[in-house]
Order: structure tokens, then sequence, then C-alpha cells
């Protein structure tokens, strides 16, 4: 059966036309559509439900961190308390099962997974940590993100102090009367937050925020978000047959856990010091054709170099943008391409990403 | 009293003594969402009923554009292709596709009168 968000009475209010997505009902844009909902995101403030997602908490304290040391290349000795890092559950060859968010938290760690995995993370961490933890896919839960200029403000009038908060960094907070945990972060390229709150008053949280001038978005602009800041996609972008060092998220493995044991480290360690045969890259085509995932790349003189992983019209940047993996030789900026599309070879050129970046005024956010 | 008719694949018709203009529906742009390309063909092409014609994407997804009537491509609408939110704004009026002068007025009798179709759109996006 299709599962359904706390918010899916809401989103037909609010005349989503809601797909299947990882199991649930989710909404793929509402009546504005997606070019209006990403730019809405980026001059002022979007609503998005992605309670699809796993809320997955660790209760234990140093052992802990010992343990999930071995599992994710991360240091979370040094981590504090309500600070969050950006990591991978590896497998052995450092194929990524998983992206993910890890937060330290009072009483351990909070993990936030990606829905279509979650239930196999959930399979995976279990028994690498032996059972010697309490784990639990929260299912109470809902997670709510609100990005934008305008996030800041808007969401600081129903909870108070997040304004305070870094990049990276969350807390427990109130909304109303009820214990919400938020944290600033976001997948769009924006100032942002994430809220983590209890399915029965996330319809509550989010009208009062619909009240105050934001907008819901749905999964179509998400994605059209996410591509212009330069994030991937699991199961796009990045998978079980990528590493991180590949994916070109080398920045995300820790220093001090370079020399260290976690599933796929020799890889790691091995791919930071000699190189990889490919890298994931950013890539303009020079027309407005869309090139999308599974495109092929083909250099100059008619040679397949790679693939196009996600492509789509970036809104914001005005123009058709993509990424995908290329040889290493061919991941310079401004590189000449070709590609593959219904037949015909598409010029186009190697981009540094994101495609888009957001001049912080304020100085306060480190991306 | 319309004089336009309608393609099982979404596309409208409008005829004028030889000259049929081609584009698509209202119900289409709205399955499709925002557009942000079009492909049409080439000026002077011929195109066959029910071939493809040209390629239309929104932010999801790539879709085909068909014919519904043979004929040779007279003339084909640069605008949206400059400017492909222009068929979703205006799909059955300004944001016609392309123009082909037909080669048999025939094949327009199996396709869909305004009620006709309104009433297959309903059906087939159920």
């Amino acid at each position: 059966m299709i599962k359904k968000t706390s918010l899916y009475n809401l989103h037909q209010k609010n005349g989503a036309k809601l797909v299947e997505f990882a199991g649930y009902h989710m909404p793929i844009q509402y009546k504005d559509g997606i070019i209006q909902e990403h730019k809405f995101t980026r001059s002022n403030c979007g609503i998005f439900d992605v309670s699809h997602m796993g809320q997955l908490f660790i209760n234990g304290q140093e052992n802990l961190t010992k343990d999930l040391e071995n599992i994710f290349p991360v240091d979370l000795k040094n981590l504090n308390i309500n600070q969050s890092k950006y990591s991978f559950l590896m497998n052995d060859n450092a194929g990524i099962h998983d992206d993910l968010i890890i937060t330290k938290i009072n009483d351990g760690y909070l993990i936030i997974l990606n829905a279509a995995c979650k239930d196999g993370d959930f399979k995976i961490i279990k028994e690498k940590l032996k059972n010697k933890y309490d784990l639990k896919l929260d299912d109470n839960l809902s997670l709510i993100a609100i990005q934008g200029p305008e996030a800041k403000i808007i969401l600081n009038k129903c909870i108070s102090g997040i304004d305070k908060l870094k990049f990276m960094n969350g807390g427990k907070f109130k909304f109303k009367n009820y214990e919400v945990f938020v944290t600033r972060s976001g997948y769009t390229g924006e100032d942002g937050f994430e809220v983590s709150i209890e399915n029965k008053f996330a319809e509550l949280f989010v009208e009062e925020l619909l009240k105050l001038g934001a907008k819901l978005i749905g999964l179509g602009a998400r994605d059209t978000l996410r591509l212009e800041a330069g994030l991937c996609l699991y199961g796009n972008d990045i998978d079980v047959d990528t590493t991180p060092i590949e994916a070109n998220l080398k920045w995300a493995i820790s220093k001090n856990r370079i020399d260290t044991n976690y599933p796929g480290s020799k890889i790691i360690k091995d791919q930071i010091q000699s190189g990889v045969n490919k890298i994931r890259v950013g890539i303009k085509p020079e027309t407005r054709v869309i090139a999308r995932g599974n495109t092929k790349i083909f250099n100059q003189d008619n040679k397949e170099i790679g693939k196009i992983t996600s492509g789509t019209f970036g809104p914001s940047v005005d123009h058709s943008i993509a990424m995908g993996y290329v040889e290493n030789n061919y991941a310079n900026s401004n590189t000449k391409l070709f590609l593959e599309v219904r037949g015909k070879k598409i010029a186009a050129n190697i981009c540094n990403l994101p495609f888009y970046k957001k001049n912080y005024v304020k100085g306060e956010i480190n991306v | 009293m319309s004089d336009v008719k309608y393609s099982k694949e979404h596309e409208w018709i409008k005829l004028d003594g030889d000259i049929a203009t081609i584009g698509i529906t209202k119900h289409a742009t709205e399955m499709l969402g925002d557009i942000v390309f079009a492909e049409l063909p080439e000026k002077g092409s011929s195109v066959e009923k029910d071939g493809t014609a040209g390629v239309v994407e929104s932010t999801k997804a790539a879709s085909d554009v068909y014919t519904p009537v043979s004929g040779e491509v007279v003339d084909n609408n640069q605008a949206i292709v400059d400017d492909p939110s222009k068929i979703n704004n205006d799909p059955e009026g300004d944001a016609w596709f392309f123009k082909l002068k037909i080669k048999d007025v025939k094949e327009l009798d199996s396709l869909m009168n305004k009620d006709e179709y309104d009433k297959f759109a309903k059906e087939s996006s159920q």
C-alpha cells in the first residue's frame, strides 16, 4: 500500500498533483507549477514536505560514537552536540548505499536517510552495531523543510530563536507548546531549516507558515533547486556503483578519518592518493535541449566518455543544466563535449558546480 | 460550429484551404506542466500522419509531438522555440507549432471535434 504523510490532506487541499515516490503519495507540484514554485523559493520562502525521509534515532554515548565511526567516514568525536555532518553509508567497495545527514544529539545520534533507502539502511546499520544500541526509525515524526531568503524571518515567527542557529547546527525549540527539533540545513542552495515535528502537529504548523506568506513547494521544484545548487540525488547521481571520491564529494570525508577503518576505507584512501577514472561534473548544453539521465557523453573525436545522471532546465540560471560522470581527463571546466539527445549530438561544456550560488549578505552561512 | 479538430495524441488542427495549423491542446499542456523546450519540424520537410513531428519537454519529462495529418511543413513557430513558456500561456492560439500543406483532406475525417475531444481528454486523464 502507498503510504501517506501527515500532510496528505493539506497537499490535496492546496491543489497538489500527487505521485508515488519511494512508496509515498508525494506532491510533485501544486497549482503554480514547478517554475513558479522554484522561483518563489529562491526569492521568498518555500515549504517542503520531506516526511517520507527516514529519521533514525540511535541512543548511546561514547561507545556509540566509536562504533558509528566504524560505519561512517566522518569525525564524530569532535562533533558538538546539535552539530550536523553530511556523510555516506558505504559498502566494502566504497559504493554508496545512501547519503545522509548525521546530527549528534543529547542521548545519541539522529540520522536523516533517503526515503527509498531507509529500510535497507536501518538493517545495515543495526547489523553493524550488533544490537548493542536502541535504534528507532521514527514514523511518528514529520519532517518539514523551510527554504529561501525569507525562511529565517517567517520560521522565527512560529518557532522563536531559530534565527540564532548556525548552518549545519540544530536544537530543540518550541512550536506553541510542542517540542520540535530544528536544524539549519536544506537541499535547495538557499538558507533554510528542517523541522522535525510530531505528526499530529505538522498540519497546524504548516498552516501557520502558509498564513505568514510561505508557500508549499513540490518535489519537482525540489529537484530543479537541488540541481542548480549542484547537489546529488541518490539513485541518479550517486549509487552503489559510485564512490564519494568519484562523486566529487571528497570534502565530506573527514581528514582525520582517511587513515582509519570504515567500510570502503581502503578504496577511498587509494582513490584520494591515486585519483579516479571517472568523476562527477556539471555540464551546460549550448542550447535549450535538456539532457536527462543516461544521456551519452562524447568527446570531440566522437568517443564515448561518460553519461549524464541528472538533467533539467534551471529556472534561476535560465539554462539547460546537467550533471554526469566523465573520464577524468575531460573534467576541467570549459572542456567541450557532445551529448547525444534523440540521435543528435548537442554541443555542451563542463561547468563548475554549483550552477547557482547565493550571495549571502551576512556571511553567517558557511556553504 | 468549431472548425478545429483534435487527435488522440492531444494535438489540435485547424484547416484553412489546404494549409493546416497544428499545435498541442490546453489539456496536453496541463498534463505536461511547465514547458521549457520545444523542437519543431524543419520547413520543407515532409511528415506522415501519426508520425513524430517534434518534441516538447517540461521540467519533468520529454514528450513527442505527432502530426494528425500528412503533408509538407510550410512554416514553424520560432517564437515558441525561443520562449517555450508561450506554449503554456496560449497553447491553442499564438503558440501553434507548425503549418502543413496537407496531402489528403480525408485524413481529418477520423479526428475528433471539440465535444468528442473534451470527453476523450476527461476520460483519458482519469
